[in-house]
């Protein structure tokens, strides 16, 4: 184990602005960054029910917001992709749970460096801030979809958009890479060097291992990101040519040459697809954490876990090609693209196997974090199983670009992530809030989201099939798409209901907040070191103690124990695991 | 709880997979060489996952309804796992997805990394905001040179693809704003962009490919059967994307001749 380092105690905060607003607490950034992604989340769930009432019903007047034209609906999609990928799905998981939990559960007293914790969420809030000005520019938000493929992202007449939208969406994108590469540095200092005594890298809990893996995929996969984003911006700006050929925009002969259109794809994607995995890696660490609390059994195969996900990192760098199979690049590529992608299934099979093999034999409680635990596996395994379709170049001829593929990317990065944020909300609310949430409004909650969610995105697949391709505001005017119309109005129907349904989350969390009953120290009788200490947590987490580590993480129903679990700072039991 | 819990997952399951089995939403009829392969490989797939789908998710069920707390369980099974099993199951996702990708290869190869068949017919294909042109070299089976610097969109036809005039090959081309294609007989495909990326995508005849400015891609299909099928965009390219919208005709040899030799009497 490392050397621990002693880290500069930074004073308990005295006023407002210094405990709430710039807090160097990594508790409070924590929740800071959750109640970011909490607005975003709604932001951008509006942005889709919106577009969904538009593909049906594309004449339709809304109070308010009037008519959608097509181009406004492409807005809304960019934006909607934009900001759930990186201001939910990158923010909430590592930067809000991860934030909070992570230096508990290793017995830190804080991050490594909490002024630039501080930092990297204010700058994720400019980020955020630049991005949602966009809406408001001459022009509005840009319409090139949150993959923003040059040439239609880099010259500034090929549509609505495209002008200062497109600049401010760029530039959000940069600033919000800035604040992710100051996060995985903390998060990955933090978890080498501020380990408790005794806390092993192989008793870590698996929640801290995913965040600890997420954070080295960001330090990899922003960098490139942040590159790409700044030669866009020449391209758009300077009259630099790297993304783009000579083309002839609007009949207008633009001034560029020599580009390559791919370059950005290239680049795009060896960020994007890593970024799947940024987005689902937490997930996987609470839903292992929750199903062997909620189970009462240790996590069945933990280094088979610790592997799996090192391996599905590893292999994530190598698969961005998937994405290009009808690109025009290399179909000799296409080949490699295609088996390491496939290869990415097997570690993601053995998460699904262990899984199931810490309930089997267990003593399952059902309480809500359970529940969304358990979704989380089976949307797993749907959005997973759509993957070898999409990876294999030959079937792409008919599914790429179709709803296939946000049926896929939906379920599995998409909803299945959003889970393990629900999941880790309710498991980790009474220790960051010190109240119990609404067990009934959780249950129905889960229900209804679940039902329909699969409502929503399986009927995805058969759209895609039939050949519906993506990112169309409205499907009248190619025969064969308009035939498909029914089945997309039961969707859009699915999706309001659905989107009502997260109303009973909201008022769940914040009536909890202040009316909910109050919490013990450990709720759940569960065994990781954020159990061990106060609810809420102290200042320094531990209230001036260091916790020494004997066991492992998922010490559960351990026989001879006088309970049924032994926590990580219990004497050693089962041989120390 | 694990009741409830159990019914939904199975009901979910079974609705599922009943419209994958009963096809009532489905692949369009394949209407050329390739088709026949790629939902051989499409079919194998869907066989796979869906058996793989269907033991997941009745298991994940049955599992959490089988072991929910009660007062009568046994004492839960004390374990950190089973190599043995980690390793089988290791391996056998392994061969599984490797194997079937593999199967899935030849197909490709088959396509891509062969150049068309001789006496392919040839056809260009440019991609504008938001519109389809096609192009056929003409009696002299030579394209005649293009320029970005001649491109007018508003023109549509032979101004709209650049077409240098001067260019003696450029005399005899055809330029059209629907696609003829005789059947059974190889086409071999120049894909072009003028302004950004789009894909030209016609869903029975199993083909798709990006049409990326500054690139000339090559492809090679051959329709089989005779008959009109649509074309729609399939890369996001602007406002107009989703009426980005062409008609492909597959026709008699016969037909084809006449079809060409009528445009080349109107030029």
């Amino acid at each position: 184990m490392a050397t621990p380092v002693t880290v500069p105690a930074h004073a308990a905060p005295q006023g407002f602005i210094r405990k709430y607003i710039f807090s160097l607490d990594h508790k409070v950034i924590g929740l800071q960054y959750f109640f970011l992604a909490l607005t975003a989340v709604f932001i951008g769930m509006f942005l889709s029910l919106l577009m969904r009432i538009h593909m049906i019903w594309p004449t339709a007047v809304l109070p308010v917001i009037g008519e959608i034209k097509p181009e406004t609906y492409l807005a809304l999609m960019t934006m909607h992709g934009t900001i759930m990928v990186f201001f939910v799905l990158t923010t909430a998981p590592q930067g809000g749970f991860g934030n909070y939990i992570l230096p508990i559960q290793i017995g830190a007293p804080d991050m490594a460096f909490p002024v630039l914790n501080m930092l990297s969420f204010w700058t994720t809030f400019l980020a955020y801030m630049v991005m949602l000005a966009a809406f408001f520019v001459v022009g509005g938000a840009p319409l090139h979809g949150w993959t923003g493929y040059p040439p239609l992202s880099a010259v500034q007449s090929a549509g609505p958009g495209e002008g200062l939208g497109a600049d401010l969406w760029i530039t959000s994108i940069a600033i919000f890479c800035l604040a992710s590469l100051m996060g995985a540095l903390n998060f990955i200092t933090t978890t080498l060097d501020l380990r408790a005594k005794g806390m092993t890298m192989m008793r870590l809990p698996l929640t801290v291992w995913s965040w600890f893996i997420t954070a080295i995929l960001g330090l990899l996969a922003f960098g490139v990101l942040l590159s790409a984003g700044i030669l866009l911006l020449l391209d758009r700006n300077l009259g630099t040519s790297f993304y783009l050929p000579q083309i002839v925009v609007n009949g207008q002969l633009m001034l560029h040459k020599g580009g390559s259109p791919l370059l950005w794809q290239h680049l795009f994607w060896f960020f994007g697809h890593p970024e799947v995995y940024i987005a689902i890696l937490p997930g996987m660490g609470v839903t292992s954490q929750i199903l062997s609390t909620f189970s009462r059994k240790p996590i069945f195969g933990y280094k088979a876990m610790v592997y799996a996900m090192v391996s599905i990192g590893f292999f994530g760098f190598m698969v961005w090609g998937h994405h290009m199979f009808m690109s025009g690049m290399s179909p000799y590529s296409a080949f490699a693209f295609s088996i390491l992608t496939m290869c990415i299934g097997v570690p993601s099979a053995i998460k699904t196997f262990n899984w199931l093999g810490t309930m089997w034999k267990g003593h399952i409680r059902f309480h809500t974090p359970m529940l969304y635990a358990i979704g989380f596996v089976s949307l797993f395994v749907s959005g997973g199983l759509s993957g070898p379709f999409l990876a294999q170049p030959v079937l792409d001829i008919q599914l790429h670009d179709t709803a296939f593929v946000p049926a896929h990317f939906h379920l599995i990065m998409g909803v299945a992530a959003i889970f393990g944020i629900f999941a880790a909300t309710y498991y980790w609310f009474p220790k960051m809030f010190g109240r119990m949430m609404n067990e009934t409004l959780g249950q129905i909650h889960f229900f209804v989201t679940l039902a329909g969610t699969y409502a929503i995105f399986m009927p995805m697949h058969y759209l895609g099939m039939a050949g519906q391709t993506r990112r169309y505001s409205q499907f009248t005017e190619v025969a064969y798409l308009q035939k498909l119309i029914p089945l997309n109005t039961f969707i859009t129907y699915a999706a309001i209901i659905t989107i009502a349904a997260q109303f009973i989350f909201v008022i769940n969390l914040f009536w909890s907040m202040f009316k909910g009953p109050k919490a013990s120290d450990n709720p759940w009788e569960a065994t990781t070191l954020e159990w061990t200490t106060a609810t809420p947590p102290p200042h320094d987490n531990f209230g001036g103690v260091t916790p020494v580590v004997h066991n492992g993480p998922y010490e559960y129903g351990v026989p001879g124990a006088t309970r049924d679990y032994v926590m990580q700072t219990d004497a050693a039991v089962g041989g120390g695991h | 709880m694990g009741l409830a819990l159990m019914f939904l997952i199975w009901l979910i399951t079974l609705v599922s997979t009943y419209f994958f089995v009963a096809k009532t939403w489905w692949l369009p009829a394949g209407a050329s060489a390739a088709a026949a392969w790629i939902d051989g490989q499409f079919a194998l797939t869907y066989v796979l996952m869906g058996i793989i789908f269907l033991a997941a998710q009745l298991s994940l069920g049955y599992i959490v309804w089988r072991y929910r707390e009660q007062k009568s369980s046994p004492p839960v099974a004390y374990s950190h796992g089973n190599t043995t099993l980690e390793v089988l199951w290791t391996g056998l996702t392994f061969v599984v997805f490797v194997g079937l990708n593999l199967m899935g290869s030849r197909v490709w190869a088959s396509q891509r990394f062969a150049p068309a068949e001789a006496g392919a017919v040839q056809v260009e294909v440019t991609g504008m905001q938001f519109a389809w042109y096609f192009r056929y070299p003409g009696p002299d089976g030579v394209y005649g040179k293009t320029s970005p610097k001649l491109m007018d969109p508003s023109s549509g036809g032979a101004g709209a693809v650049g077409l240098n005039m001067s260019d003696p090959a450029a005399k005899d081309d055809v330029v059209t704003g629907t696609m003829y294609l005789p059947v059974n007989r190889e086409v071999d495909l120049s894909l072009r962009a003028v302004d950004v990326i789009h894909s030209f995508f016609v869903p029975p005849l199993r083909f798709k490919q990006d049409a990326v400015p500054g690139l000339n891609i090559h492809m090679h299909f051959k329709p089989t059967v005779i008959g009109e099928y649509e074309i729609a965009c399939a890369e996001l390219c602007g406002l107009g994307h989703y009426k980005m919208h062409g008609m492909v005709h597959v026709v008699s040899q016969e037909d084809f001749d006449k079809w060409l030799a009528a445009r080349e009497a109107e030029k």
